[in-house]
């Protein structure tokens, strides 16, 4: 619960610090691994949280379809905080997900979710492997 | 060798210089002596939307490009699957038909199957194929592969196709079936013989593959009848017959599920296995490299099932009239997506042609299909390589191809009958 509090803080940090003064900064992003091990990266907007993955060479994230919903290998598991700050999933992302295994009502496509200075601060979790 | 060369030259004028309408990429034969390599090339250059008016498959469509194959799989709504996935010739289609009657809608397997019949019945036997199944797996695959490995000769050819990539295969089939083990290369004859036209591989007659079929659809309601009167146990028949989504299939629509499982669960890692030791030889730099790094056997594995295309194609048919690349595809109209072709689309892999076991994207390919179609078994085909080559390493120094491979006469099933190799030492 630590964690989640000083992110709290982080987030109302950026905010001030966003309504304050230019430039802004770029939203964080954080991966866990599925081991465990945790990832923290610069994910420019618009950007989507997939590409923020495989261009930092974070393992975990396959996105063998390079990012067309089209194959569920950059499941992630989306922190309940951020749910609701991610636009809902289209069929075809309700669809791949459905024939994933390892599935969770917090399951999302990497891929299909944009960084936005919104998510500044989203962690994601990955899935044992990617299928 | 020089024969071989030679055709592909011949080949090369043919390609370049017929009228594009005359082009029809699904002749099985260039498959067979793969020599199809530059009709694809003038196809996506081209033709990328290539319609084919008269072949012994009928009139269809080729599709030959990357992202205008990814159009047509993932939009299941349009592009049909309930209608059949193979481009099938106008004869098969008719001497089926006369052995097994007129092929209804959405009765084969869930491969042949459009929403909402597809979803429920795919996912019945996914678990099976699932992260922690496969780690059970693992360790018996590994140590079956130790034995295939162990009892082969050295210093002495042997055909790679029979002694290594059918073994293993078959093996790992019979246990997702939980088929008798002793009878296990039954089910690659049964699968040579499904995929096979008569005078190809060992199939003789339309009326020998009836036989064939007959015996292998005794076999698997025989397992059907086991399993349904026992308790539920982890493997893919039991799951079918204990399942709410497929318990109440009936004859014909459970053969369509063996059908899919024999050829899915076998073929493709077979041809994938044998295609990976032909593409190290005929690229030796990269079969060093491997040696000198057995770290990349993981992307090697990817580079080969791209390399190999083991199903060239997929096919749909088009639910409505559908605009694709400045052609008119029409209602009814068969769509062929060529995973080979788009597997070597210089628009979006680069040197798509060379065989680069350390690429940057290797998981980059279309073999697997993409949408809701994508391959059920990839991860167990991927598992299934990666052991065999850890465990090869671990005992061979070298393996020669010592001659040309016998290739698939199919413009489905893109793989090898035969390859001659030699082991010279162990390690």
């Amino acid at each position: 619960m630590q964690h989640h509090d000083s992110q709290d803080d982080g987030i109302r940090t950026v905010i001030l610090r966003c309504e304050q003064s230019e430039p802004r900064r770029m939203p964080k992003v954080t991966y866990i691994e599925h081991n465990g091990k945790e990832h923290t990266v610069d994910v420019p907007e618009g950007w989507s949280v997939m590409e923020g993955a495989v261009k930092n060479l974070i393992p975990g994230i396959d996105a063998d379809c390079g990012g067309a919903c089209a194959c569920a290998t950059c499941h992630v598991f989306v922190d309940a905080k951020f749910e609701a700050k991610i636009p809902p999933k289209s069929d075809m992302e309700e669809t791949m997900l459905d024939f994933a295994p390892e599935i969770q009502p917090n399951s999302r496509l990497s891929c299909q979710i944009k960084v936005t200075p919104e998510l500044d601060g989203l962690v994601v979790r990955m899935p044992q492997s990617q299928h | 060798m020089n024969v071989a060369v030679g055709s592909l030259e011949q080949a090369r004028n043919d390609a370049w210089s017929l009228p594009l309408e005359k082009i029809d990429p699904a002749n099985a034969d260039r498959f067979q002596n793969d020599t199809i390599w530059p009709y694809f090339e003038r196809l996506r250059r081209e033709d990328p939307v290539h319609y084919t008016a008269d072949s012994a498959y009928g009139p269809y469509w080729s599709v030959t490009r990357w992202n205008d194959i990814m159009a047509v799989d993932t939009n299941h709504e349009v592009f049909s699957s309930a209608d059949g996935i193979v481009l099938s010739t106008l004869e098969s289609i008719a001497e089926n038909e006369k052995i097994r009657g007129p092929r209804d809608r959405n009765a084969g397997g869930f491969i042949s199957m459009d929403p909402p019949h597809h979803g429920p019945k795919r996912k019945t036997v996914t678990p099976v194929v699932a992260p922690d199944n496969l780690a059970r797996m693992a360790p018996q695959v590994r140590e079956r592969a130790g034995i295939i490995l162990d009892s082969l000769p050295i210093g002495q050819e042997f055909d790679w196709v029979d002694k290594v990539s059918k073994e293993l295969t078959a093996m790992t089939l019979a246990t997702l079936f939980d088929f008798p083990f002793e009878d296990r290369r039954k089910l690659t004859y049964w699968s040579d013989m499904f995929t096979n036209a008569p005078g190809h591989g060992p199939a003789k007659s339309w009326l020998h593959k009836k036989e064939a079929a007959d015996e292998c659809f005794g076999a698997f309601a025989h397992l059907w009848n086991q399993r349904v009167n026992a308790e539920p146990s982890f493997d893919m028949i039991s799951m079918l017959a204990h399942s709410p989504a497929t318990r109440n299939m009936d004859p014909r629509e459970y053969q369509g599920h063996v059908v899919l499982l024999i050829i899915g669960g076998n073929d493709t890692t077979r041809n994938t296995i044998s295609g990976s030791l032909y593409a190290l030889n005929k690229y030796p730099e990269q079969y060093a490299k491997l040696r000198a790094n057995p770290g990349l056997i993981t992307s090697m594995v990817s580079e080969t099932i791209r390399w190999q295309t083991p199903l060239a194609h997929m096919r749909r048919t088009a639910l409505r009239d559908f605009e694709l690349g400045g052609k008119q595809i029409k209602e009814g109209d068969k769509v062929v997506m060529w995973y080979v072709s788009g597997n070597r689309d210089e628009s979006m892999i680069a040197d798509p042609n060379a065989y680069l076991i350390d690429r940057e994207r290797p998981r980059q390919h279309l073999s697997f299909g993409f949408g809701i179609h994508r391959c059920v078994g990839n991860r167990v085909a991927e598992l299934q390589l990666q052991i065999i080559w850890e465990e090869i390493v671990k005992r061979f120094p070298d393996i020669r191809v010592v001659g040309e491979p016998t290739r698939t006469h199919s413009s489905f099933v893109k793989g090898y009958e035969t390859l001659p190799v030699v082991i010279p030492a162990r390690n």
